[in-house]
């Protein structure tokens, strides 16, 4: 399934799926804030249905990569791109790209918890009702889905109609993937989503992330070395915008190829 | 000795000091409010009790009857004087007179003197000697009962009759009572009495229409015009100030000359306001006013309908002149919501209209009612612009009546601060004046705090709305 191809030990290698098990595919992709380059000629392929981790160092660009994909930098003007990311094949900058669909399909979940200062009901209903009428029932039924997805239903269940911001920031995280996967996306993009929240209810969101995989495909940026290590089945070390090493997170960790990738990961930078 | 620096002694004072000179500014500026507010409530309210009148004999045999108002020392301390309100100024040429104290003989509050208000020459003071009615005779107690029925009646209904009065002078003089508008003899009044007394006073204030050139009667028309103003003016004020601090917090590009705009705004803030009267006056009067009539009120011309001061141009005035404060909060309402809930719903797929409309608007409607209230309070205050662009000292007509198309925006309409200058500097009686100066402040600042917990309480409403259930 993968195949490695390292001309050079000291470049970063190329890691290629083939097109049934790739969902998404970022080739040669640069970005630059204002002129700064903040991500190099970035390639790599994303499979589909498994966790991948974005680790590196704070600044190396991972984050960027990640709000890359939902294309959420169209928000900043000051930030240029070229190259190209794919999603199931398609150019996700092409023209006929339409973007609110685009971010659909790839649902984001931000470092701290972001819920909107509405009901429960209302915030994972949110992105349902952008997109089409449906009967009360049939949003009901995806509502009590999308919880129960992000194990939150049972918490939550009684108190439907109350304020997001009474959770507490396990919860309204949980809250936050609830909210994100009632739009049915094919990603899911998670910028540390357990950094700002305490031991337990990052297990619970470690738990959910790998009980997830069966439905959709995840990404992963973190800082957490162990979490990169117990959750995701693949991992991309980036460092000052280049890709370093890309592999199975089994191999990354235990058996790394660079020197520069063990030091990062062993904690001895340089 | 040389002066050394001690850092430590110093800080130490500092923070003892800090929090005493803090506190000692707070407990100035409330007691400046407290006195203020007890002020304008005690001698505002006051006027309307009604008072004892007293009987005085002077020691050269004359009698003074009157509601004492106050006393001031004389001169050269030769002692004090009391003025006295005594009205009857058919009789006497006046209405008020000082007495010194030392000429005064005795006082005393007989039961059955009365005092009158009447139309023309005001109130009268005295006492009742007699009712003649269609031929009938009344004396004493059943003439009492007789004024005391027929002013219960509505005026078409009451009897033709002739009231006899004696003054404080001896003189007698006859009232027909169809000029009588209130009947009272304080002195025999209980205190229940004249708490309802004076509660009825205190609604006559708030619900009738001013008399004898705003010396006297109620202020119902610059009530009414203050509020319809205000309300005029924050319905125009606040979709402009939001549209435009939405433009230049969420969609402008955060440049120079956004930033300059920005500072622009902030600084209309602190042009004086007879400044935006001036330009109300030039351009919307003179300007927009001056074309609308030449175009749609020809036939009037050349005196004038809409290119003259009026309601509409007022509200547009003070709009414009709280625009800054309106569009200020709510920038800054807008700039305190997280980019995490912006970027939240732009990554669930909403656009950049939903993404407003849905989260940012409802998080920011907080901080927008925070501006309409500063922009409220500051309008419902101005009185030097208006003066240009459409207040009236009288308003013949009310803004608002029975006639199509039942709101007026041309009309001149009264306003409860200009009403207050022009009560306090261009009446005849300025003694009569001074309490209704004090009533009028009072009521003002009275309308504006209603204004401003109408608005904090929709505020909280909405806020505790977000906060806890949906």
């Amino acid at each position: 399934m993968l195949a490695l191809s390292s001309a050079n030990p000291t470049q970063a290698p190329v890691t290629r799926f083939s097109a049934e098990t790739c969902c998404l595919s970022i080739n040669q992709f640069h970005l630059a804030y204002a002129g700064k380059t903040a991500l190099r000629d970035l390639t790599l392929d994303v499979p589909r249905h498994r966790v991948t981790a974005f680790i590196g160092p704070s600044g190396c660009g991972k984050s960027t990569l990640l709000r890359a994909i939902n294309r959420l930098h169209d928000l900043n003007e000051s930030v240029t791109h070229h190259g190209q990311i794919q999603l199931e094949g398609q150019d996700i900058h092409a023209p006929q790209m339409n973007v609110t669909e685009l971010r659909r399909r790839v649902g984001m979940v931000f470092q701290t918890p972001n819920p909107f200062p509405m009901s429960i009901y209302e915030n994972v209903a949110f992105g349902l009702r952008l997109q089409r009428r449906l009967p009360k029932r049939k949003r009901d039924d995806i509502i009590e889905w999308a919880l129960t997805s992000a194990a939150l239903w049972d918490e939550v269940k009684d108190r439907l109609h109350r304020s997001a911001w009474q959770l507490s920031g396990g919860q309204q995280q949980r809250l936050v993937i609830a909210r994100t996967l009632a739009v049915q996306p094919d990603v899911l993009l998670l910028d540390e989503p357990a950094s700002a929240l305490d031991p337990i209810s990052t297990l619970k969101i470690e738990e959910l992330i790998r009980n997830l995989k069966s439905q959709l495909t995840l990404v992963l940026v973190t800082h957490n070395m162990q979490q990169a290590a117990r959750v995701s089945d693949y991992t991309a070390f980036l460092q000052q915008g280049e890709l370093v090493e890309y592999g199975p997170t089994d191999q990354v960790f235990t058996n790394p190829r660079l020197q520069r990738t063990e030091n990062y990961i062993t904690g001895r930078m340089t | 000795m040389r002066w050394s620096f001690r850092p430590s002694r110093i800080s130490a004072m500092g923070s003892l000091l800090w929090p005493w000179l803090c506190a000692a500014s707070v407990a100035l500026s409330l007691l400046m409010l407290a006195t203020l507010l007890t002020l304008l409530a005690t001698r505002g309210l006051g006027h309307f009790w009604p008072a004892a009148l007293e009987e005085a004999t002077l020691h050269s045999g004359e009698t003074v009857i009157g509601q004492p108002v106050r006393e001031t020392p004389l001169p050269n301390t030769a002692g004090i004087e009391r003025l006295y309100f005594t009205g009857n100024r058919d009789i006497d040429g006046a209405s008020w007179r000082w007495v010194a104290l030392d000429d005064i003989d005795t006082v005393a509050v007989p039961d059955d003197l009365i005092r009158l208000e009447r139309s023309p020459w005001g109130d009268f003071i005295g006492r009742l000697e007699a009712v003649e009615s269609e031929g009938q005779h009344f004396e004493d107690d059943a003439a009492w009962a007789f004024v005391a029925r027929a002013l219960t009646l509505p005026d078409s209904q009451r009897p033709n009759a002739q009231l006899q009065l004696t003054a404080a002078n001896g003189h007698t003089i006859t009232q027909p009572l169809s000029g009588v508008t209130l009947f009272q003899a304080p002195n025999a009044m209980s205190w229940g009495q004249k708490v309802v007394v004076w509660s009825e006073r205190i609604w006559q204030f708030l619900s009738e229409g001013p008399r004898a050139a705003n010396t006297g009667g109620g202020v119902w028309p610059a009530i009414f015009g203050t509020v319809l103003m205000v309300i005029l003016m924050s319905v125009i004020v606040t979709p402009f100030g939001v549209l435009a601090a939405i433009y230049l917090n969420e969609i402008a590009h955060q440049n120079r000359l956004t930033r300059l705009v920005r500072i622009g705004v902030r600084n209309l803030a602190g042009v004086p306001s007879i400044v935006y009267g001036v330009f109300g006056l030039g351009v919307f009067v003179y300007g927009i006013g001056g074309s609308i009539d030449s175009w749609f009120f020809e036939d009037a011309l050349p005196s004038p309908t809409f290119g003259t001061g009026g309601l509409l141009w007022a509200s547009l005035t003070l709009a414009l002149l709280t625009l800054p404060v309106v569009i200020v909060a709510t920038e800054e309402g807008l700039a305190r919501i997280p980019d995490a809930q912006r970027e939240g719903a732009v990554a669930l797929g909403a656009t950049r209209l939903e993404m407003l409309t849905r989260v940012v608007l409802p998080m920011a409607t907080p901080a927008m009612l925070t501006g309409v209230i500063l922009a409220v309070a500051r309008a419902a205050g101005e009185v030097a612009p208006l003066m240009l662009v459409g207040v009236a000292k009288l308003a013949p007509q009310m803004p608002v009546d029975g006639e199509f198309p039942y709101l007026h925006l041309e009309r001149k309409f009264m306003h409860l601060g200009y009403h207050l200058f022009d009560t306090a500097f261009h009446g005849e009686d300025v003694q009569a004046a001074i309490p209704l100066v004090f009533a009028t402040a009072l009521l003002l600042v009275l309308i504006v705090l209603v204004l401003n917990l109408t608005a904090i309480f929709l505020r909280h409403y909405l806020r505790r709305q977000r906060g806890n259930e949906c």
